[in-house]
């Protein structure tokens, strides 16, 4: 039997820190998109105690985290869904599918404000908020997991891409402190 | 511009694309005669004043929406989901 | 000069900067500007037209004169205001449009032509004969007229993009805007206060009155220190908001790297997208000039320019001042000029009944007609009642009252007010939603009033937000009347100028109303007058003034022209910032990218994906015969390509089924689990939209595979079926393209290579073709699917993104073992058009089911979308373009892509026209160029010959049409 080595999707291009703002890959983690079907939902939030999170929000459950994840889905990170839920959901594994990244320290927010029209003052966005919203040219999922820390996730194939345009605003960032 | 998306909040207009009027929703039925699809594909009005329009908040949320936007002062009116929109088909 | 004076220069900081390669000092706090006139430099520009000598007029960003170069090479930044450039240690300053210098040019030749050279000039002169505009007048034109030279070279320079979002944006911060900032912040909202300046107070900073008994300035300094200790207040300086858009969008531009030598990494610019609920416009007043003849030399400035100059950087513009016109500030002006020291040798007002208690000879009801002096001002002539006099003068500060700077109140379309008492435009209210004007910009001059506005200003935003807050007590501060008597244009000969920017006169404008260019609008365009950086900043407001006089109408009748975004010059780096070399658009690499392009495959862009054209071999000198072997592995042994850019859709759900068959053309609820089928979608107009192949993974799940290209048009296209227009189907989707890395195995020994790598092995029969199911390689849970792009017999195995690469690996390997190897797009393209498989390339969304030959998949069972469309009998009409094969057989063996198509013997023109090749690939299995084509009723027309001209490429032949699967018609290999 072959040996298949896995390669994660930033490898090779993180971590960098510049200027104080960190940006690395978060661990490879079990991502599973949990869709409710039609009239499942109040059954599907059931079974995570309740903690099925609203537009813009993430919830804790066992082992893991529910971030929502758009219309009428949520990303569960960090453990394998019950195999009972798809009775209620669709259940796609997409563990292979995201670049997670985590941008922190002071400036991460300055950092973001070069990409994101998202607005990411304390008031609009607070910790454990979530978006789906652009960085850059790319569709991403952006949540604030601590005050100065910013797990972001866009697509694997575009890892290259989301690093580099972070990277620039990191430079540009930190250019302006000296 | 700015779009207040019911599931994602105000946003960006780049976040967004638009398709047209929020007519091609009302997808006609196979029965439906050569003139009912000739309006559904092509005739279009072209109101000075409120006139609704389909978006797709397609770097968002991926919510596809019915904006009443005023085309002479570009106010937007509403904004709700197509899902609910009174033009949507069966 | 450089006087005594509390200044908001750094005296203990000298700085030296060169002017057209002479060495200067200058102080700390510097501008440009002020540090050339403390060196009594007053000549800094020559105009654009007829290259006259011209100094500073005013001391803010609406410099129409004073432009320069900063820097060299790539970052060489022209059309610089030297009233807007900081100066620093070793800034490089030039002057423009000269030759071969400032002081001796030799296109000021133009200037003795200028009786000729008036509005219309060019339109009228340089029409004939036609053929000489492009080579001979537009290349002598452009190298006489024109302000400052791009390098030529790409910008090296950094620039930025970023956004802010606040509660309310106020917009200057002069006492209005500080005064609405404050209130504002006070009540707990947050707010961004923008200013151009590098400092805050606005034209506080430039006079000389008090605010609370204490000195203006000193006012403004407690209160920025005030709003810098709060936090729901950000404050950006060297920040001019360019425009304002729809729903409490406003550009900025902030000049983050001009005013120092800029670090590695620090943009010099940053463009700013400013979201505010509510904008409060402090942006002040500007001064305007008035015209008579020759009042452009060097050393005739606005009056606030002057003030500018004194107060701020105690520069003594000239060593002999007069001051002129027709409202108080000139006496405020010449006031000031008494304080700081400087000989003032005349004030003159063009108001009869104006009076002064100041020690200076003093005209009343007079005008300044004239001016003396070659490159700088010497003499002014004044005409009175009883006379002209003539004055010493190497300085002239002029005011013709002041324009509320209004222009982004206009940005959506608004239009201002003329108001009578201050003979200027003011801003309309509502104009733009959410912004509230306040201050000068709303017409409103006096000190008091501007603080009382900005604090009104400000709660009505609050009030706008919800916020309830309190007129807080405003600082006492002078509260004088503005008392002006418009005066435009002193009457008398020669050139008295208007737009100093154009070199637009007086004259120039009564032409246009002359011959008939009546409307604002024409007079401007006819004359260029409010063009270029300064968009007549200094000049609109005295130009329609003239024009009104001119064709006998009033102002508020004549109009203003429209004051568009942005406000200030915004550099095209600024606005694009981020989007050169890899930020132009993501780039999406498969896992296989890096092992690709260390095998030296040349990458092609498929959308944002990048995919390999070919994978070169030693001795292989053409991507020809890399193409050609490649092709030979897949038709011979096998081969692997790695297929992951196709769109992957995973689609559950109860009415999955259901929601296929209302996609696809064809039906797919009937399809048996583990199978796979290959689907057409179509628009809702009834052209093809996309195909592809779906399989059938479970009872409630399929995955649809998209083409590379269309796989976003797909996703969102399925959700608005299932958001608006299928909304009651239970079914859910989501892309899968980015989890599975996903490898083409194809050829007759591609079961042989799978059985080596696979757990368990798999043979013809529990796995024919279109069969899908799960697999297991190295323990890695996969899928395989029994699809070909080929013709051959032909898998495509899944696995997980991590192992991709791991995969490809290993794939390539054995697929080399078995006398095969890697393929590129260019084989695979010529697979498919051996096998007639078509592409993007063919259903281009012009195309039906009909045209490519498919019009058998629309089933007449069910709805699906599209159908309706699709059967309007024009879309199925025998002569359209038919999808058809060609071969070429006559002398020339070459079929190109884009190459049209006439009947043998027509001649190739467009009336003649009977199709395009769309599709073009060497078969080396079949020794011959295959085309796809589209043809007029092409499939009634299989053997015929037809004539095949590429104009383009000046290739021509007879090819001979045939069916469009060139290969194996039974489909039998892929059977095997």
């Amino acid at each position: 039997m072959i040996d298949l080595k896995a390669k994660s999707a930033c490898e090779g291009l993180l971590p960098i820190e510049i200027g104080g703002v960190k940006l690395s890959e978060v661990a490879p983690a079990e991502m599973t998109l949990i869709a409710p079907y039609r009239g499942k939902e109040a059954a599907l939030a059931k079974a995570f105690g309740g903690r099925w999170p609203a537009a813009g929000e993430t919830a804790s459950v066992e082992g893991g985290v529910l971030v929502w994840f758009g219309r009428a889905q949520a990303m569960l990170i960090g453990t394998a869904a019950p195999t009972t839920l798809a009775k209620f959901a669709a259940v796609t594994e997409q563990s292979d599918a995201w670049a997670r990244v985590l941008l922190e320290g002071a400036g991460a927010r300055d950092v973001l404000a070069r990409l994101t029209p998202l607005d990411i003052r304390d008031t609009a966005f607070a910790v454990g908020q979530t978006a789906r919203t652009e960085l850059f040219h790319m569709q991403v999922s952006i949540t604030r997991v601590s005050k100065d820390a910013w797990q972001i996730i866009g697509f694997r194939s575009m890892a290259g891409t989301l690093v580099h345009d972070l990277q620039r605003a990191m430079k540009g960032v930190a250019a302006r402190a000296i | 511009m700015r779009i207040a998306c019911p599931l994602c909040g105000e946003r960006d207009l780049r976040e967004f694309t638009y398709k047209g009027a929020a007519l091609a929703l009302a997808y006609p039925s196979e029965a439906a005669s050569a003139q009912e699809w000739d309006d559904y594909l092509h005739n279009r009005d072209n109101p000075a004043g409120p006139t609704r329009e389909l978006w797709y908040h397609g770097s968002g949320c991926t919510s596809w929406l019915v904006v009443t936007r005023n085309t002479v002062t570009h106010e937007i009116l509403a904004v709700e989901l197509a899902e609910n929109a009174e033009e949507a088909s069966a | 000069m450089r006087i005594a004076g509390k200044g908001l220069i750094n005296r203990k900081k000298p700085v030296s900067f060169t002017f057209d390669g002479t060495v200067y000092s200058g102080f700390e706090g510097d501008t440009l500007a002020s540090a050339l006139l403390a060196n009594g430099v007053k000549l800094m520009a020559r105009s654009f037209k007829y290259h006259r000598p011209r100094g500073v007029l005013t001391a803010g960003s609406e410099e129409p004169n004073a432009l320069v170069t900063i820097g060299n090479g790539a970052s060489q930044d022209p059309n610089v205001r030297a009233t807007v450039q900081e100066i620093y240690e070793g800034l490089e300053a030039r002057s423009q449009n000269r030759w071969p210098s400032l002081a001796h040019d030799v296109m000021a030749v133009n200037d003795l032509g200028a009786p000729f050279l008036g509005a219309g000039f060019y339109y009228k002169t340089f029409m004939w004969p036609k053929a000489f505009w492009e080579k001979l007048y537009e290349p002598v034109i452009r190298r006489a007229a024109g302000l400052g030279a791009l390098s030529g070279a790409a910008v090296t320079d950094k620039y930025e993009r970023a956004y802010a979002h606040c509660d309310v944006l106020v917009i200057g911060a002069g006492p209005t805007g500080l005064m609405a900032a404050l209130t504002a912040a006070e009540a707990g909202v947050d707010v961004i206060l923008a200013e151009e300046d590098s400092v805050l107070g606005g034209r506080l900073l430039s006079e000389s009155g008090e605010i609370d008994g204490v000195p203006a300035r000193d006012w403004a300094e407690a209160t920025v220190a005030r709003l810098q200790g709060m936090a729901n207040v950000r404050i950006m300086t060297r920040t001019s908001v360019t425009g304002a858009y729809d729903g409490g969008t406003y550009g900025a531009l902030e000049r983050v790297g001009h005013h120092g030598v800029v670090a590695a990494d620090l943009p010099k610019e940053c463009f700013w997208r400013i979201a505010a609920k509510r904008a409060v416009l402090a942006a002040g007043a500007l001064e305007r000039p008035v015209a008579f003849q020759n009042n452009d030399r060097p050393g005739i400035m606005l009056a606030s320019a002057v003030r500018s100059y004194v107060n701020r950087w105690n520069v003594a513009p000239g060593k002999a001042v007069a001051v002129f016109g027709n409202n108080d500030s000139a006496h405020d002006t010449a006031a000031d000029l008494l304080a700081a020291g400087v000989h003032v040798s005349a004030l003159i007002d063009s108001r009869p009944d104006a009076t002064t208690d100041l020690p200076v000879p003093f005209y009343a009801g007079a005008h300044v007609c004239g001016s003396e002096g070659r490159k700088a001002l010497e003499a002014v002539s004044i005409s009175r009642a009883s006379g002209i006099d003539k004055v010493q003068a190497d300085c002239l500060a002029m005011s013709g009252g002041w324009n509320p700077t209004l222009h982004l109140t206009c940005h959506m379309s608004g239009r201002p007010d003329w108001d009578e008492a201050i003979a200027a435009f003011v801003p309309r209210a509502g104009m733009v939603p959410g912004m509230i004007a306040a201050g000068a910009c709303n017409g409103v001059f006096s000190t008091a009033a501007c603080l009382g506005e900005g604090a009104g200003a400000a709660l009505a935003a609050l009030d706008g937000l919800g916020v309830e807050a309190e007129m807080p007590a405003l600082p006492a501060a002078e509260a004088r009347d503005y008392r002006i008597s418009p005066l435009w244009a002193v009457p008398g000969k020669g050139r008295a100028w208007l737009d100093f920017q154009n070199d637009v006169s007086v004259k120039d404008v009564k032409q246009a109303a002359v011959e008939n260019f009546r409307s604002v609008e024409h007079m401007k365009r006819y004359t260029t007058q409010g063009m270029a950086t300064d968009q007549g900043k200094n000049s609109n407001v005295g130009a329609l003034a003239v024009l009104a006089d001119a064709t006998g109408r009033g102002i508020p009748e004549t109009g203003t022209t429209t004051y568009r975004p942005p406000f200030q010059p915004v550099a095209i780096a600024a606005m694009a910032a981020g989007s050169e070399d890899k930020g132009f658009a993501p780039e999406r690499l498969t896992t296989s990218h890096e092992l690709t392009v260390k095998a030296g495959a040349p990458m092609i862009e498929a959308g944002l994906w990048y995919r390999p054209s070919y994978f070169p071999r030693s001795g292989e000198t053409t991507w020809r015969q890399s193409c050609d072997r490649e092709v030979m592995h897949v038709r011979q042994a096998v081969g692997v390509a790695d297929v992951s850019t196709l769109g992957k859709i995973d689609i559950k759900g109860p009415d999955a089924g259901a929601l296929l068959d209302f996609l696809y053309t064809n039906m797919f609820s009937t399809l048996k689990v583990g199978r796979v089928r290959y689907g057409l979608m179509l628009r809702e107009d009834g052209h093809v939209m996309d195909d592809g192949t779906t399989a059938r993974l479970a009872e409630d799940h399929f995955v649809m595979t998209t083409t590379t290209a269309a796989a976003g048009q797909v996703m969102s296209h399925m959700e608005l079926i299932t958001q608006g227009v299928k909304r009651k189907l239970d079914v859910r989707f989501t892309s899968v393209t980015e989890h599975w890395a996903q490898f083409a195995v194809a050829g007759p020994k591609s079961r042989e290579l799978l059985n080596g790598l696979l757990d368990a092995p798999i043979d013809g029969e529990s796995w024919p073709f279109m069969a899908c199911g799960d697999v297991s390689v190295g323990g890695v849970k996969a899928r395989l699917f029994r699809i070909s792009f080929s013709g051959e017999q032909a898998y495509e195995l899944a696995v997980p993104s991590r192992y991709g690469e791991a995969l490809f690996a290993e794939l390539r390997k054995r697929a080399e073992g078995l006398g095969g190897g890697v393929y590129g797009m260019e084989a695979l393209n010529v697979l498919r058009i051996e096998k007639g498989f078509i592409t993007h390339g063919e259903i281009d969304g012009r195309m039906t089911a009909f045209d490519i030959g498919m019009q058998g998949m629309m089933s007449k069972k069910k709805d699906f979308y599209g159908k309706g469309a699709a059967a309007r009998p024009g879309l199925l009409d025998d002569e359209r373009p038919q999808l058809v094969g060609l071969k070429p057989v006559g002398v020339v063996k070459q079929i190109t892509a884009g190459a049209h198509l006439y009947k043998d013997g027509a001649e190739a023109v467009r009336e003649n026209d009977q199709g395009y090749v769309t599709s073009v690939g060497f078969s080396p299995e079949m020794g011959s160029f295959l085309g796809l084509a589209f043809l007029k009723g092409g499939r009634a027309r299989h053997g015929e010959t037809v004539r095949m001209v590429d104009a383009m490429r000046g290739v021509e032949t007879t090819c001979e049409v045939c069916h469009p699967v060139f290969l194996d018609p039974e489909g039998e290999r892929a059977r095997d």
